[in-house]
Order: C-alpha cells, then sequence, then structure tokens
C-alpha cells in the first residue's frame, strides 16, 4: 500500500522538483552537495522555494540545507545567466596579465564580476584556479576550459553565445 | 593503420585539441588516408599544446603547438609518415624536457589512452595492487614507510604513519578518501593524474583500503574540474567492470567500493577535515584536531586522507619496491616531486624530479625563463599560502626541509613566476582578500584578521603611518600564524611577510614618488 500523504508532505511539497532528485541519491544527507548540483543543472540555480523539500527529503533542518547552499560559491539561490563566463583570478594567471584581463572583460559585458549582463544572457564570475597555471591566463566557459585568454578571445567566444 | 595522437587534457582542449582532432580526421578522410586517432594524456609540456604525435617505426614524432589551421599544412608535408614541418619537434623521447626528468608517478604520462584499460596494464598497471592482494595489511603499510613517501598535498607527513594508525585501529568501517581539491594556483598534477591516468589513482586507493582494512573510497573533486570528474567517474566504472574494483577484487577475499564527489567552489575544503565536512554534506567548516582523522575521520570512523599525488605514488612503491622510491630525493625527503611549472613561464609545464634539485635548474633549464622575456622578480612556491620568494633564492634545493628553514614551503609542488611588472604589495593584499573570500569562518584571527590585513596593507601603501601599520601588520600576521585553527589562516602571512621581507620597496611608494618629485 502506498504511503499516506501527511501534512508535512502537503506542506513541504512532494511535489517539488527537488524532491526525485533527492531521491537519485536515497535521501542520503551526505550527498547534499551532489543534489544541490544536480538541482542547479536542472533549473539554472537552487531555487530558495526547493530548500524545505530537501530538508524534508533528507530529515535535515532548513537552516542546514541553507546553510550548505550559502556556503558554497557554487550555489546561486538566484537565477543567474543563461552562460558562466569564469575568470581564473588567482596568482597564476595574475602573473600573466590577469587583473588587466578581468577589467577589460568586465568593461567588454559592461558588468563587473558578480553580476549578470542586461539580456540575461552571460553571468561574470571569478574562480581560483581551473589548473591551466601553465598556459595562463585561464577561464571556463559552462563547462569548457578556454587558455591563453585575451579580450579578443573572450569578445569572439561571447559572439558565438549570442548566435 | 597510422596511429595519430591528440591529447584529450584540459590544458590541450583549452587550446583547441578537440577541434585539431576533428581536422585531422576530416583532412584525413578527405584524402582517403587511412588513420587511427587516439586521444591520450597530456605529456605536460603546455606551451606545445595541442601536442600532436605521430607512430613511426623510430618512435613517436611530435608536432606543435597545433591549431585546427595548421592541419592542412601538416598533411601537405605528410607529417603522417614523420616527416619535417616548421612545427616538428623530432622524435618525443629525445625531447630535452622528458628526457631529463624523472618520471616515476607520471610514467605513463602522454603515452596511454587514459580510459584503456589493457594500455594501463601492458604499461605496468595494477603490479602494485597484484602484489598488494597476496600482502598483509602490515606488509604493505612497512612497504609505504620504507619508501619515505610524505603527503604530497603540502603538509608532507609521513604517509606510512598515517596508514599504520588507520591500520592498527579497529573498527566497524573504515574509509580512504582522495583529496582532489587541488585549489592551489600554480597546480595542476592532481588533475594530469585524475584526467591523465585515472587507473593509477584507482589503483593507489585500493592499495591504501587493503593496508588498512577499509572498503570504502571517496576522491573529492573540485567543480572546477569538470573533465576529470567525467574522466574519473568512466574509470571507475571500467575498472568495478573489470574486478579491479568492486566485491572480491580479482576473485580474491578484499573488497573496495570507490566514488566520486563534486566540491561546489570552496578553496578551504582543500583542508582535510573541512573535506571532510563536506563528504558528510555538510558546510566546509574546519575541525578542531584531536581527533585525528585517522582515528576519528568521515562518519567519525577511523579514515585514511592522502592527496592524489601520494596515491598515486604507491602503485610504484608498490611495484618495484618501497627501497627503489627513497634512492631518489635528499636528507628527509624522499622519492620524486611532480613540480609545476606556472604563470610568466615560457616553457610552463610538469617536471618530474627527485627533491633537490633547485629552483634555479627547474625555472631556467626546464622552463626557459619568464614568458615575456623581462627579468624574473618573484616566484611563489607552494600555493597561494606558499612564500614569494626573490631572484637571490632560486639556488636552494627543493626539499622539505631546507625551505622550512628559509621561511617557505615546498607544498604541492607548484612554482608560480612573475616577471618585473608585479607589485608585490598588491600580491601581498591579494593574499589576504583570498583569505577572507575563502575563509571558513570558524576561527576569529583567520575570519576577521584577513580583512584587517587587506585594510592595513592599503593604509600602508597609501602611505598612512606607514611604519606603525608595517608593525601592525607584523604583529597581526603572528597572532594568525600561532592562532588559527587549520593552514588557511595559519599560512596566509607566509606570502605577505615574505612579499615584505623581499621586496619592501613595493610598499613604500609614496616616499619614492615624493623623493622623485
Amino acid at each position: 500500500m502506498a504511503k499516506k500523504m501527511t501534512l508535512i508532505d502537503l506542506q513541504f511539497g512532494k511535489s517539488d522538483p527537488a524532491t526525485p532528485i533527492c531521491a537519485n541519491y536515497g535521501n542520503k544527507p551526505d550527498a547534499l552537495l551532489e543534489i544541490l548540483h544536480d538541482v542547479q543543472h536542472e533549473f539554472g540555480h537552487v531555487p530558495e522555494t526547493s530548500l524545505p523539500a530537501i530538508a524534508h527529503a533528507l530529515n535535515l533542518s532548513r537552516a542546514e540545507v541553507y546553510g550548505v547552499a550559502t556556503f558554497y560559491h557554487d550555489f546561486h539561490l538566484k537565477p543567474t545567466g543563461k552562460h558562466h563566463l569564469k575568470l581564473c583570478s588567482a596568482e597564476a594567471c595574475q602573473s600573466m596579465g590577469g587583473r588587466g584581463l578581468v577589467a577589460a572583460v568586465e568593461k567588454f559585458l559592461r558588468v563587473k564580476i558578480g553580476q549578470t549582463t542586461s539580456d540575461g544572457l552571460i553571468t561574470l564570475e571569478a574562480t581560483y584556479c581551473l589548473g591551466l597555471c601553465a598556459s595562463a591566463p585561464s577561464m571556463m566557459v559552462d563547462n569548457k576550459p578556454v587558455a591563453r585568454v585575451n579580450v579578443d578571445k573572450v569578445k569572439s567566444i561571447v559572439e558565438g553565445l549570442r548566435t | 593503420m597510422i596511429k595519430i595522437y591528440v591529447p584529450r587534457d584540459s590544458s590541450a582542449k583549452a587550446v583547441g585539441a578537440d577541434e585539431v582532432a576533428m581536422a585531422i580526421a576530416a583532412e584525413a578522410a578527405a584524402q582517403n588516408i587511412s588513420i587511427q586517432i587516439i586521444r591520450n594524456s597530456t605529456r605536460g609540456m603546455a606551451w606545445l599544446e595541442t601536442f600532436v604525435e605521430v607512430e613511426t617505426p623510430n618512435g613517436r614524432v611530435g608536432y606543435g603547438p597545433v591549431e585546427a589551421g595548421d592541419v592542412r599544412s601538416l598533411f601537405a608535408a605528410k607529417f603522417y609518415e614523420g616527416a619535417k614541418h616548421q612545427l616538428g619537434h623530432g622524435l618525443v623521447d629525445e625531447l630535452p624536457y622528458l628526457k631529463n626528468q624523472e618520471r616515476l608517478t607520471f610514467a605513463r604520462a602522454g603515452i596511454t589512452d587514459p580510459v584503456s584499460l589493457s594500455d594501463y596494464i601492458s604499461h605496468g598497471g595494477f603490479e602494485g595492487l597484484r602484489k598488494a592482494l597476496s600482502m598483509t595489511g602490515a606488509a604493505i603499510v612497512a612497504e609505504v614507510t620504507e619508501s619515505g613517501l610524505r603527503g604530497r598535498g603540502g603538509a608532507a607527513f609521513p604517509t606510512g604513519i598515517k596508514w599504520k594508525t588507520v591500520h592498527d585501529t579497529k573498527a566497524d568501517q573504515k574509509y580512504v578518501c582522495c583529496n582532489a581539491d587541488e585549489g592551489d594556483s600554480g597546480t595542476f598534477a592532481d588533475r594530469m593524474v585524475m584526467e591523465g591516468d585515472p587507473f593509477m589513482l584507482i589503483e593507489g586507493m585500493t592499495v591504501a583500503g587493503i593496508a588498512a582494512g577499509a572498503t570504502k573510497g571517496f576522491i573529492y573533486i573540485r567543480s572546477e574540474y569538470p573533465d576529470a570528474i567525467a574522466t574519473m567517474k568512466q574509470a571507475i566504472g571500467i575498472a568495478t567492470a573489470a574486478k579491479w574494483l568492486g566485491h572480491n577484487i580479482q576473485s580474491t577475499d578484499h573488497s573496495f567500493d570507490l566514488e566520486v564527489r563534486r566540491g561546489a567552489g570552496a578553496y578551504i575544503c582543500g583542508e582535510e577535515t573541512a573535506m571532510l565536512e563536506s563528504l558528510e554534506g555538510k558546510r566546509g567548516m574546519v575541525r578542531a584536531k584531536p581527533p585525528i582523522p585517522a582515528l576519528q575521520g568521515l562518519f567519525g570512523k577511523p579514515t585514511i586522507i592522502n592527496n592524489v599525488l601520494s596515491f598515486a605514488a604507491v602503485p610504484f612503491i608498490l611495484a618495484k619496491g618501497g627501497a627503489a622510491y627513497k634512492n631518489y630525493g635528499m636528507g628527509r625527503s624522499r622519492g620524486t616531486l611532480p613540480f609545476q611549472l606556472a604563470g610568466n613561464i615560457k616553457h610552463g609545464g610538469l617536471v618530474e624530479k627527485a627533491f633537490g634539485i633547485t629552483l634555479r635548474t627547474l625555472i631556467n633549464d626546464f622552463g626557459g625563463g619568464t614568458f615575456t622575456g623581462r627579468k624574473l622578480r618573484a616566484v611563489q612556491v607552494g600555493g597561494p599560502l606558499g612564500s614569494y620568494l626573490p631572484e637571490s633564492q632560486l639556488d636552494l634545493p627543493m626539499d622539505y626541509e631546507t625551505f622550512a628553514a628559509n621561511a617557505a614551503m615546498v607544498g604541492h609542488g607548484g612554482l608560480v613566476v612573475f616577471d618585473d611588472s608585479v607589485d608585490m604589495a598588491a600580491q601581498a593584499r591579494f593574499a589576504m582578500e583570498f583569505c577572507a573570500i575563502e575563509s571558513c569562518g570558524k576561527c576569529t584571527p583567520c575570519r576577521i584578521g584577513s580583512i584587517r590585513g587587506a585594510e592595513t596593507i592599503d593604509k600602508i601603501v597609501a602611505g598612512e603611518n606607514r611604519d606603525a601599520n608595517l608593525l601592525l601588520l607584523e604583529d597581526l600576521c603572528q597572532t594568525m600564524t600561532d592562532g588559527s585553527l587549520c593552514a588557511m589562516g595559519g599560512l596566509t602571512p607566509m606570502p605577505v611577510m615574505s612579499a615584505i621581507k623581499h621586496f619592501p620597496e613595493d610598499f613604500d611608494k609614496p616616499a619614492r614618488l615624493q623623493a622623485a618629485e
């Protein structure tokens, strides 16, 4: 016989889209980071409205789930751009003009690090090391690594994303 | 059939290796030449990527850096027969950069297909595990202890002692955790292992599991390494299917399961106890020690935690014996370290050498000096928490004790080179800034000290009570060193104080500007 829906189930949304993702991991609390990654992959961000459902599924408090979702730089609680452009801002890239590159890309995209372009296409982020330090400066466009980056390379990649 | 090798490492993909492979396939089809393209691991010569190799009767011949636009002219020159071309480098095995290395851990780098089990086995893979399967845990621990291997993550703790502690502790469940949160700028050797030779890491961790009596392992990989995550997952699937992992490994009584877990962009999770918290699905907050993880680690159980390179050294040690590994190195630093030449350097990449090599040899002989051709001014060794060393200290031999005696650290073996355009006050400020961004916030010296540190450096650079503020900064650094829970706050003063000590002129700009007027 199917388990009866309780008031808590209804309140914390058995119907929430994050619930089946938690089930994929056997509702194990130690899989919380994996779950948040998958939720973000599916929806582009981790909707704050899904946090209670995740907490309920993993038998954690809402505060614990919120605490984890806000601790890690990767997770966004608010919608972000369609694409993520992460510029490496660590020392090896700094030694190859990384600071100037960040400034130039900010100027070109007309956003600051952490912001999204007005057309919602690109969120510009800083990252600290992509492991491409022997061919700096580097960046990551969504999941694609790019090395020996200069402003022209960024411009042509952004053009590609626009079309 | 002609065999052509195009690396699949992300350092090659990042400069267009996928496009090069596609262009080669298309051109070969158009010219009706029968070829086989193998996506091998990288040789670790980043400046030559995309480094295309062709198999010839005399050995492999290399071409690089190749871009998709070069493919047509390579075909015109008949590169597929190993012919001369302006991008040609001749026989790969004869290249001094590779020939002068001592590659024990990276013996297969650039040679094999990372996810080919038959490639791995035909190049010496699983020899160590085969031996370990017939040994007692204590005998394995003794072999690792004999090798003199010390933790390659940076702390350099003797691996044998750590393993023995877990081996000697009784528990219903033990774990093996691989710290693959390689967040230090200037390091990429872990990434190269995971993308280029994943079975080696699997083998090393399985040996650790057998040694300690652990049946479950986790590899904690940072999310900035999507290719490493995908390759490791694929390799674990292949190894499990071939009974090199899982239940009753190779029909013995030993069982070991391995799982990949993704990080989420927190540098602090490279600290072992923060990593454990993260593996448990929590905020990456550092734990107070004791208890040490070897006694109470993941889920409170005895846990072996090692860096990728430590586990990766184990197959060689088991296969060839601890004494063979110990033969390399100097003093108490035994074996080899994969050095990573990074930043403003002409020939950046991976150089595996025995301990004792000098920075100057690494940077000048292997690295070819700065990328820009300007004068070298500083080298940061050992990641963002390592010291900035001036040109005058380049003759220090790379050895844990020598570096410690000179207020520096070897760390994970990463070298970031800076030319004379660097502003060392800005680098010192960044060290504090980075600590403020990445601090877990648990202890005060790190959480607040880093912010006050950045503010104080700003005041010094602005010429505001310079001498008093320098004194204050020094005092603050001492507090962070002595009072922080972990290496994040405890070592951030290293780059700061080394910058002040070796490059004081950069902290005195207003005075110099006034003097110039």
